[in-house]
């Protein structure tokens, strides 16, 4: 539960403090504006403008020379790989103000939104620098992730004659994270972790079929009146319209009679591409099931597979094919 | 009372809607749209109208489109089920009820939102148990889904025993796209395309391509039977049925008969074909162009061979020359068929052939005397010969 009462009023006069505050660190870029950060960067995000990379072409445009593309301005400051460490400047406020929301139980942070404005383009050479102020701490908001507060932050990003080339806003949500995790909440509804494959409908004709593969067997109908075996079942023999009907189980093997790959739609709770093949057991009957742990482009007609009854998802079982 | 089917009906007026990947209204406002044009294009008027009949899967009631169009009595109505496999079945309908008299001018009709709305692509699942729904639940665990799926695993089949390849299912699409580059109904409208195009797109369902499958259409299309006396005295040139069959072949399941001794038979096609020249009294070689259902590419081949215009196992040998182009011994589907007119469950194909004996086709062969019209393959299906008055 979100803190309240006076114990809210403190925290929230506490984080008063900050609002306006320099967080108290420059940011100096490690790199002056370079050749090959920008082509990284242009290579990365598909952009192709001559102005950026092609010497010649950015001589002959309204730069004269090349430029770095606008919105890679913060990029110019960030910290590299040594800021995924826990390790943080103990004069750095934004990270003191983070570690307060932490003790209050605002453990949750997502950022939700950013604008940048650029004064000019940046050119090879150029020293960028950036400060950070806290600008607004918003009020306690409900959101969908959570109970929480907006921060937001305003970057002014200065070049070595200490002129504005641009800033950034950043707003981020610290939030209580939920107390029943998702996890246990499907526990406790029983609703499956993943989406599960659609299941058979059930009746008299065909639940029997479905009860012998849950026992672990690929049964075969077969007519009690003339002993012919038949697939799908069906409640009357279409040879001698007896009836009265028991099984066997076949033995699972057999050979692929057609198949194809299935690429399109992708329906959740399957795995594409999808093969799926019409099988001659060996007893005589035919059936439609999947050709697992194969390389689709290696399935051929009059191939030998082998069915073994397994979970397909988190409960169906289903008899399935493996090249013999 | 007749003992044949032979020329006791004529398709006197067609209509249709605008075909577009979303109408932006309902199935009814489409059927209504395409049968009030139908009966406009008849010469008639919703008061002559007495019966009605349209596939299973159409959401519109009869007496919906009924109060819709402004037709009164209805003295006949029906409904045939098995998705595009009701195309002519439906037609099979009105002539029987026009030739016993059960009615006098009967109006067909389909129109669905099949690309805003429920889209067929996205395949079979849920619903009440019926026979139907157990039929599917035979291949829904292992994701065969899907029309494509279930017409991709006979073509694999077909094309490891025949020899036929990609590059042979193409030449139906692109014959038929080259009819629909010239006409204004069309989506491919204008838009033509090359074997390298076809054979570049993505694999919906190997061995099927993305230009192997028909388009879904939002749309609707109609037509207006009645009796050859009546027919006479109206303002189009009539389009006679000359023979009109519905069948269902033996070991039938809907699109999956994978249990048949021959996976490629498809003895429905090669019933109502027998049926069709039987009753007509023509064989292959009196058809000047034809319609042929086309969900797929490959299905039109299967059909040209069950029709008997080549042997089985050499549709590819049979078209390969171009036999389906405008030119060829067998202009086939001249709109652009479903593949790049519109999928309109094959109504849309029973008015080209209308225009085909009227002469009125944007890709119109010279001779037009008689035009074979089919519906859906790998269901049971139906099909049709018109023949000029």
């Amino acid at each position: 539960m979100a803190i309240s009462g006076s114990e809210r009023e403190a925290f929230e006069k506490q984080l008063e403090a900050y609002v306006g505050l320099d967080i108290g660190l420059e940011d100096i870029g490690k790199d002056r504006v370079n050749a090959a950060m920008v082509r990284h960067w242009c290579e990365a995000m598909g952009d192709s403008c001559g102005a950026y990379t092609d010497p010649a072409l950015a001589a002959e445009s309204v730069h004269g020379e090349l430029v770095a593309p606008p919105t890679m301005l913060q990029a110019w400051i960030l910290g590299g790989v040594g800021m995924a460490s826990d390790e943080s400047d103990p004069r750095d406020k934004q990270k003191e103000l983070h570690r307060i929301f932490d003790a209050h139980g605002f453990s949750g942070v997502v950022a939700t939104n950013t604008e940048q404005e650029y004064t000019r383009y940046l050119k090879m050479g150029d020293e960028i620098r950036a400060r950070t102020v806290i600008e607004e701490i918003s009020e306690q908001k409900a959101t969908g992730l959570g109970i929480g507060y907006f921060i937001n932050t305003r970057t002014t990003f200065r070049d070595q004659n200490d002129t504005e080339v641009g800033w950034l806003t950043f707003r981020v949500l610290k939030f209580e994270i939920a107390e029943v995790p998702v996890a246990a909440e499907t526990a406790e509804t029983g609703a499956p972790s993943r989406p599960q494959r659609l299941r058979p409908a059930m009746a008299h004709d065909n639940q029997w079929w479905w009860e012998c593969v849950d026992k672990g067997e690929l049964a075969i109908q077969r007519c009690s009146g003339c002993e012919a075996l038949r697939h799908p079942p069906r409640p009357m023999c279409g040879e001698c319209q007896s009836s009265e009907w028991d099984f066997v189980f076949s033995t699972g093997q057999g050979t692929v009679h057609s198949y194809v790959v299935i690429r399109h739609p992708e329906v959740p709770g399957y795995t594409y591409p999808l093969v799926v093949a019409v099988v001659d057991l060996e007893e005589g009957t035919r059936f439609v099931s999947n050709v697992v742990d194969v390389d689709p482009g290696d399935v051929e007609i009059g191939m030998a597979v082998q069915a073994t009854i397994e979970l397909v998802d988190d409960e169906m079982k289903l008899p399935v094919f493996r090249p013999a | 009372m007749p003992t044949t089917l032979k020329d006791q009906a004529a398709i006197v007026g067609i209509g249709e809607t605008e075909y577009s990947k979303n109408s932006g209204r309902s199935e009814l406002s489409l059927a209504s749209e395409a049968c009030r044009a139908a009966i406009k294009d008849a010469g008639l008027t919703p008061a002559d109208i007495d019966g009605m009949t349209t596939f299973t899967m159409d959401t519109s009631d009869e007496i919906e489109v009924a109060r819709a169009v402004g037709v009164g009595d209805l003295t006949f109505y029906s409904r045939t089920p098995h998705g595009g496999g009701a195309a002519i079945g439906v037609m099979h309908q009105a002539v029987m009820a026009v030739a016993t008299g059960s009615a006098k001018a009967v109006l067909v009709y389909r129109a669905l939102n099949g690309r805003s709305g429920a889209r067929y692509s996205e395949g079979v699942s849920g619903g009440p148990t019926t026979s139907d729904l157990i039929h599917w639940s035979w291949y829904m665990p292992s994701g065969l889904m899907t029309p494509a799926s279930w017409v991709a695993m006979v073509t694999q089949r077909y094309m490891h025993e025949t020899g036929c390849t990609s590059r042979d299912l193409a030449e139906v699409c692109l014959a038929q796209r080259e009819h629909a580059v010239k006409n204004p109904r069309a989506f491919f409208y204008q838009k033509p395309l090359t074997l390298e195009e076809h054979q570049a797109a993505r694999a919906i369902v190997e061995p099927l391509r993305l230009y192997d499958c028909c388009q879904e259409t939002d749309g609707g299309s109609a037509c207006v039977v009645v009796s050859p006396e009546m027919a006479r005295d109206l303002p189009n040139p009539p389009a006679m049925i000359r023979s009109v069959a519905q069948a269902a072949g033996a070991h039938q399941e809907s699109m999956t008969s994978f249990y048949r001794p021959t996976l490629t038979d498809l003895p429905e096609v090669d019933l109502v074909a027998r049926q069709c020249w039987e009753m007509s009294g023509l064989g292959p070689e009196d058809i000047d162009a034809a319609v042929i259902y086309d969900a797929f590419s490959s299905i039109v081949l299967w059909q040209l061979e069950s029709y008997g215009f080549c042997k089985k196992g050499q549709a590819a040998d049979f078209i390969r020359d171009g036999a389906l182009r405008l030119d060829g011994r067998l202009p086939t589907n001249t709109h652009g068929g479903q593949l790049s007119e519109a999928y309109v469950h094959g109504m849309n194909g029973v008015n080209e052939g209308v225009r085909l004996i009227r002469g009125t086709s944007s890709s119109q062969p010279a001779k037009n005397e008689h035009v074979l019209v089919t519906a859906g393959v790998g269901v049971p299906t139906s099909g049709m010969i018109l023949g000029q008055i």
